[in-house]
């Protein structure tokens, strides 16, 4: 068997009505490593988050199998945790009720202190300290955004998929919580799945950003590798990085024009979805100022279905 | 901002007390002996109404100060017991509310869990639609007949009827509420791996309470609305009973009091199910 990452997306697509319509996305294929944090980027509509519910388990995919620890998927489950486009928090509970809620579905066989005790934990992982026992209601946008955050944390899943996390929020919350989830990331080395629409977002926190086109039909052009190491990512002096216009200018690139005319750019053959190329934007501009040497690509496999 | 609503509160409670005193007074007006001979009275009716109104020198509606006595009289001694048919107002009333709480809370029984079920499953919904479409709009009344054929007693009858009327509003409203819970609240329930008991208790139940306790005031109303008409049908016992029975005693007095008594006590049990609704109303 051949290693597979920890999540593997194997020939996905997904029809909604009956089987002449056209699919919303067909053929994806990609995968996301164990500790890595990647991002989906495409324009709306094109499909995002239904990818993103089935890889919850929440949808089922018309073809195709996501296979998660070498098993095929097929429901939610505890291991995979989701942070929704709309913070989703019940509003009949408190903060804390919020997350007592997940965290006892978590482990059913703890007492009501040891659940709430490891709450708490994660309320103040967020910063919520002091706002327990405030309803949604309550609550800033930022401030629901941080419940719904901790409520996936605090089930310690393997894996975190977000669904626009940030994109209703100002641009100062959006910092702090993008900060704040980075840092957590890396403290607890977590395998994480995010959609968004911000391109500086997608390099800020992605190791590895997949380029979506637009829908129907649409599928994963390339992946782009962040080639800016985590420790040199700092949203304050993000664009001062040697890598960053390169890596953003490849990405706005895509989404202006290449995202429209996809079919077009490999009419002439050469794109294989199985083995999508790998872009080091970044790299080649550190390169171009030397040599000026071709565009590098390297070939990724992401693994077959056995 | 307070002082103008509470001079709003104010002027309205005024208003009310000069409608008030307003009613009183042209009903006392309306109900001053008159001298001499009224018009003359037919025979037979004369002979129904007594004495009193046939010579003309007191109408047979009773004067505010009349219906106040009254009122006193059944306020300071509610519950004495002379006879099977002379029991206290609020002997009368506490049989009413009994069958009335029954009623519902029977209803209740069958119509919140059928609720959830319609609510969660739409085949059940579409197989029951066509029997609530026909059945809902029937007046419970229209039941008593065939309640008292099947069931042969009269009490246990006027409570089906009670129930009847009751279990419709609480289906729908369950049904609604349950059929309506936002797709993101069960989406979470699912990504946690929550089983269908604990979905339906800890998510689906909250989250239509509101709407679950709309329906069940809706009910209570509708109930208190029919056990009157209900126990003048049967007779025997109840506030219905007792509004039947001084309507041939001809005691108009009693039967104000009763009205107003009977007025009171809906008021009590819909602001009562307003305030267990507030209870577990959420702000989104
Ligand atoms: N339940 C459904 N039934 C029918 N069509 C659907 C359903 N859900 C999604 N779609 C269609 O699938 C397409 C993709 O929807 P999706 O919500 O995945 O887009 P998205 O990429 O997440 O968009 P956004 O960035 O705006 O959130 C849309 O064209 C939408 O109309
Ligand atoms: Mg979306």
């Amino acid at each position: 068997m051949e290693n597979r990452p920890l999540i593997s997306v194997e020939g996905l697509a997904r029809r909604f009505g009956d089987s002449n319509q056209p699919a919303v996305f067909e053929n994806i294929w990609f995968g996301v490593d164990k500790g890595e944090f990647c991002c989906l980027i495409g324009h709306s509509g094109c499909g995002k988050t239904t990818i993103l519910n089935v890889l919850a388990g929440l949808d089922s995919p018309s073809e195709g199998a996501v296979i998660v620890d070498n098993r095929e998927i097929d429901g939610p489950s505890l291991d995979r945790a989701v942070i929704f486009q709309g913070h989703a928090l019940l509003p009949w509970l408190t903060v804390m009720g919020n997350i007592a809620f997940a965290v006892s579905s978590r482990w059913p066989k703890w007492d009501r202190v040891r659940v709430q005790d490891h709450a708490r934990r994660f309320i103040e992982l967020v910063g919520l300290k002091g706002a327990e026992n405030k309803r949604p209601s309550q609550l800033s946008g930022g401030m629901k955004q941080r419940v719904g955050i901790a409520r996936a944390l605090s089930i310690q899943p393997k894996m975190l998929l977000m669904d626009e996390p940030f994109s209703a929020l100002d641009a100062l919350t959006r910092g702090m919580l993008q900060d704040e989830v980075l840092r957590i990331c890396a403290d607890t080395n977590q395998t994480v799945f995010m959609i968004t629409h911000d391109v500086d977002e997608a390099i800020l926190l992605a190791d590895k950003i997949v380029l979506m086109t637009n829908g129907p039909g649409a599928r994963i052009a390339e992946i782009v590798v962040n080639t800016m190491p985590k420790n040199e990512r700092h949203r304050n002096d993000l664009h001062k990085h040697p890598q960053y216009y390169a890596i953003r200018n490849h990405l706005v690139e895509f989404l202006v024009n290449r995202s429209r005319a996809f079919d077009a750019e490999i009419a002439d053959g050469g794109y294989d979805p199985r083995r999508l190329k790998l872009v080091k934007p970044g790299l080649m501009s550190v390169k171009l100022a030397a040599v000026n040497p071709p565009a590098e690509v390297v070939t990724l496999t992401t693994g077959r279905r056995q | 901002m307070t002082a103008f609503k509470n001079s709003l509160g104010l002027r309205a409670g005024l208003l009310s007390l000069l409608i008030f005193v307003a009613i009183v007074a042209i009903w006392q007006i309306a109900t001053l002996p008159t001298a001499g001979t009224g018009p003359a009275l037919d025979p037979e009716y004369a002979k129904l109404v007594g004495n009193a109104a046939a010579t003309g020198t007191k109408s047979s509606m009773p004067t505010p100060a009349d219906i106040g006595a009254t009122i006193w009289k059944h306020v300071t001694d509610p519950f004495y017991i002379r006879g099977s048919n002379d029991k206290g107002i609020g002997i009368q009333l506490a049989y009413s509310l009994g069958r009335v709480l029954l009623g519902f809370g029977l209803a209740a029984l069958v119509a919140v869990p059928l609720g959830f079920l319609i609510g969660m499953s739409p085949l059940v919904y579409r197989a029951l639609d066509p029997f609530i479409q026909i059945l809902k709009p029937v007046s419970p009344l229209a039941w008593m007949p065939l309640a008292l054929y099947t069931i042969k007693d009269s009490a246990i009858s006027s409570i089906f009827v009670i129930f009847i009327c009751s279990i419709w509003p609480m289906l729908i409203n369950t049904a609604f509420g349950v059929g309506s819970v936002r797709k993101e609240w069960l989406n979470v329930a699912r990504t946690l791996e929550v089983g269908p008991f604990r979905t339906a208790f800890k998510v689906i139940l909250p989250a239509a309470a509101p709407t679950i306790m709309t329906g069940m005031r809706i009910s209570v109303g509708i109930a208190w609305l029919v056990i009157v008409a209900a126990e003048m049908l049967v007779g025997g016992t109840g506030i219905g009973y007792f509004v039947w029975n001084e309507w041939n005693n001809l005691s108009i007095a009693n039967i104000v009091t009763a009205i107003l008594l009977i007025g009171l006590v809906g008021l009590l049990l819909d602001q009562g199910l307003a305030y267990l609704a507030k209870l577990v109303t959420y702000p989104e």
